[in-house]
């Protein structure tokens, strides 16, 4: 297991290297640099000259590359022009944030969809099953952002203008009086800040994994030891629960990894439209500003979330089915 | 399975590579006639329709003012479909009134072509697209209003949804249901374009690697795993927005991004077909590692690849408006449904029209995409017939 462990994470640093050069040469193949916000009829050429030397901008591509890869594995990322600090100050912000919000929506995804999908295998065909079928399909085709807008356009602007008992903050982490609250006020508007993000993130998920899991459960349910437990007697609850959703869960546990890619995606839009301070908006901002450590950097942490989350998915997978890890 | 005789019927599938040397299965007679008649009856009705929705429009195109190329080559869409219908019927009736049956056998297509429209789901997931494909050829027949023509900015700005303008209209006087009309033009086609090339980039990847393996494959697919390791979103946004965006730019990009999921799927078939006795066969007969990828081995990785492209149009189609949404995909004067969705996000409360039937229309196409995709999926695996 732990010779397993260890090639796996082996195998992943030439593929983060190989991230870092994709990620560097895209950027820098780009017309247009940074220095391209200041050209104005008030700012000398010779200015802008300099400010590519202090830069680095005007050495050989290849000098730039070592320079920074180098910099890069010693842990300095650079300083981000866009918000003139450096950036090892910044990513641990952003990225806080972000991890707050898809964890929990991780969370909402995997019991949710696997709750759904497990009522559906049972009740196979039945009237419940096509509704939630049909309900699933519904929202796994849904754009996030546009979800995103209708439940704003509900929860937050509809509830507060029709004056509903229940609205929900419809932007930010926090509300303006937030450090007026007491600890609980804190917790809780804190909570209510992150439900309809977090619902609009993790719905089409969500619905995917129901899924997977009927079908997985499905394909469980069908087998004969299912059966022979159901002739010993055991109760419905035990045969469910207990044999057929530990099967039923192998092929899941891959999901775990293949939807952090989708996950990252969606907080991207996500995180625009609710103006959460987080990854995916750090990082649209950087593209507007050309703030090219900056892009660099944070493209470089969501590959290097979603390589993780592969490796992590892959490591539960030999946990769960041990004829993996011989392989 | 059950075989069924004497239901079989309509024009045959346009799908490539029919085995037809395998008749003497199953042969059926073909009875194209009630489905020919009931296709033409609804094209006629279309037409019609059609008709009276632009009557206006039809008899007042010689003075020009809209697009008129446009127009003519809708008209020119249409009649075609109408003459292909009407060839379909006439030879069918004469077929069932000859009484000669063209022999068909039972090719991989022809199981799964039954297996499919026993599928009423992914029919109507079928129905729905041929739908918006033949919508967004006429256009310009069926919008009422000129997507582009600004009203008057004070009494038809943010108008709410009534007969006159079936979806309200946007802060300029823009009429709300031309313009998902017209985006449906361009998400369509954006998908459809950029899944043609993601499936073919994916497909020779996948083969090469799959069929040369060593070297070859190592190179390839940790070029594939690099590819997978980004979140596509993210890699369209750096590298669209760090050149300038434009139609043609997202189009390329969405295709040079899709393609890593048809690459492990068609290596992976192809590492079990290389195999197989018939691919021995041919490499005993001499023919080069060429010929024999393209001839022997990729057509038969075609299932897999049809069912991921299909289920790859409705994703690219989502990825597309998430793109136009933040601005860095269809800049806006052309509609598209992901920016029309933006427009309205400023005038939520106001006008909640203009961001929700873009929206409406993205969900419908992509469940539309979707459930065709399963239903190919359930009709061309064999493990998966019932």
């Amino acid at each position: 297991m732990i010779g397993y462990l260890l090639r796996r994470i082996l195998g992943a640093i030439p593929l983060l290297l190989g991230i870092l050069t994709l990620i560097f040469f895209v950027v820098h193949l780009a017309p247009g640099d940074p220095t391209a916000r200041f050209f104005s009829p008030n700012v000398a050429p010779e200015v802008i000259e300099q400010m590519r030397r202090n830069l680095g901008l005007d050495q050989p591509l290849h000098i730039q590359y070592f320079k920074w890869l180098w910099s890069f594995l010693r842990g300095d990322f650079g300083y981000s022009f866009g918000q003139m600090r450096p950036i090892g100050e910044i990513l641990p912000e952003v990225l806080w944030n972000t991890v707050q919000l898809t964890m929990i929506s991780l969370v909402v995804i995997f019991a949710v969809g696997m709750l759904i999908g497990i009522v559906q295998a049972v009740r196979q065909y039945s009237i419940a099953d096509n509704v939630l079928t049909f309900l699933a399909l519904f929202f796994y085709s849904m754009p996030s952002f546009w979800f995103a807008l209708m439940l704003i356009l509900i929860f937050s602007l509809k509830a507060n203008t029709a004056g509903w008992p229940i609205q929900f903050p419809a932007s930010g982490m926090t509300g303006v009086e937030y450090d007026y609250l007491s600890f609980g006020g804190k917790v809780s508007d804190r909570i209510m800040h992150l439900i309809l993000p977090a619902t609009a993130l993790g719905i089409g998920s969500a619905a995917g994994v129901a899924r997977y899991m009927r079908g997985s459960m499905l394909e469980v349910i069908h087998q004969d030891f299912i059966r022979t437990a159901r002739a010993k007697g055991l109760s419905e609850r035990t045969v469910v629960f207990k044999h057929a959703l530990r099967n039923a869960l192998i092929p899941i546990i891959t999901l775990l990894g293949l939807y952090l890619p989708f996950l990252l995606s969606g907080a991207v839009l996500v995180e625009t439209i609710f103006g959460w301070p987080g990854m995916g908006r750090a990082i649209v901002d950087a593209i507007l500003q050309r703030d090219y450590p900056m892009v660099m950097a944070t493209s470089f942490v969501i590959a290097a979330i979603v390589v993780a989350g592969n490796l992590l998915s892959d490591v539960l997978y030999a946990v769960v089915d041990p004829r993996i890890r011989t392989e | 399975m059950r075989a069924s005789p004497n239901v079989e019927s309509s024009p045959p599938e346009p799908l490539p590579g029919t085995a037809a040397g395998m008749s003497g299965a199953g042969v059926r007679p073909g009875g194209a006639a009630w489905t020919g008649i009931v296709l033409s009856v609804l094209a006629w009705g279309f037409v019609l329709s059609l008709f009276f929705l632009s009557r206006e429009r039809l008899w007042g195109m010689g003075r020009g003012g809209r697009i008129t190329a446009d127009l003519y080559l809708a008209a020119a869409t249409l009649a075609a479909m109408a003459l292909a219908l009407a060839y379909y019927t006439v030879r069918g009736v004469r077929r069932r009134q000859s009484g000669v049956a063209k022999p068909r056998g039972d090719s991989q297509w022809s199981i799964a072509s039954r297996h499919f429209k026993k599928n009423r789901l992914a029919m109507a997931g079928l129905a729905v697209m041929i739908i918006l494909y033949v919508v967004t050829l006429v256009t310009p027949l069926v919008a009422p209003y000129d997507p582009a023509a600004q009203g008057d900015i004070v009494l038809t700005r943010n108008l709410a949804p009534s007969w006159e303008h079936l979806m309200g209209t946007d802060k300029f006087g823009r009429d709300i249901f031309s313009r998902v009309l017209y985006g449906s033009r361009i998400s369509l086609t954006i998908g459809f374009i950029a899944v043609g090339i993601s499936v073919t980039l994916g497909t020779l990847v996948g083969a090469l690697a799959g069929y040369f393996g060593g070297f070859v494959d190592t190179i390839l697919m940790r070029m594939t795993d690099m590819m997978l390791s980004f979140p596509r979103l993210v890699l369209l946004i750096v590298v669209i927005a760090l050149f300038s965006p434009s139609i043609w730019l997202v189009v390329v990009v969405l295709g040079l991004t899709g393609w890593m999921g048809t690459a492990r799927l068609v290596r992976g078939e192809v590492l079990s077909l290389r195999e197989r006795e018939f691919v021995q066969a041919a490499r005993a007969l001499g023919m080069g590692d060429w010929r024999i990828i393209s001839r022997h081995v990729i057509p038969n990785t075609m299932a897999p690849v049809i069912v991921s492209a299909t289920l790859g149009i409705g994703q690219t189609i989502l990825t597309e408006a998430s793109l136009s949404f933040l601005g860095l995909g269809v800049q806006p004067p052309t509609p598209s449904w992901g920016n029309m969705v933006a427009d309205g996000r400023d005038a939520l409360i106001e006008a909640w029209w203009i961001a929700t039937f873009p929206g409406i229309a993205i969900v419908l196409t992509v469940i539309a995409f979707n459930l065709l995709g399963d239903g190919l999926r359930d009709a061309l695996d064999p493990r998966l017939r019932t």
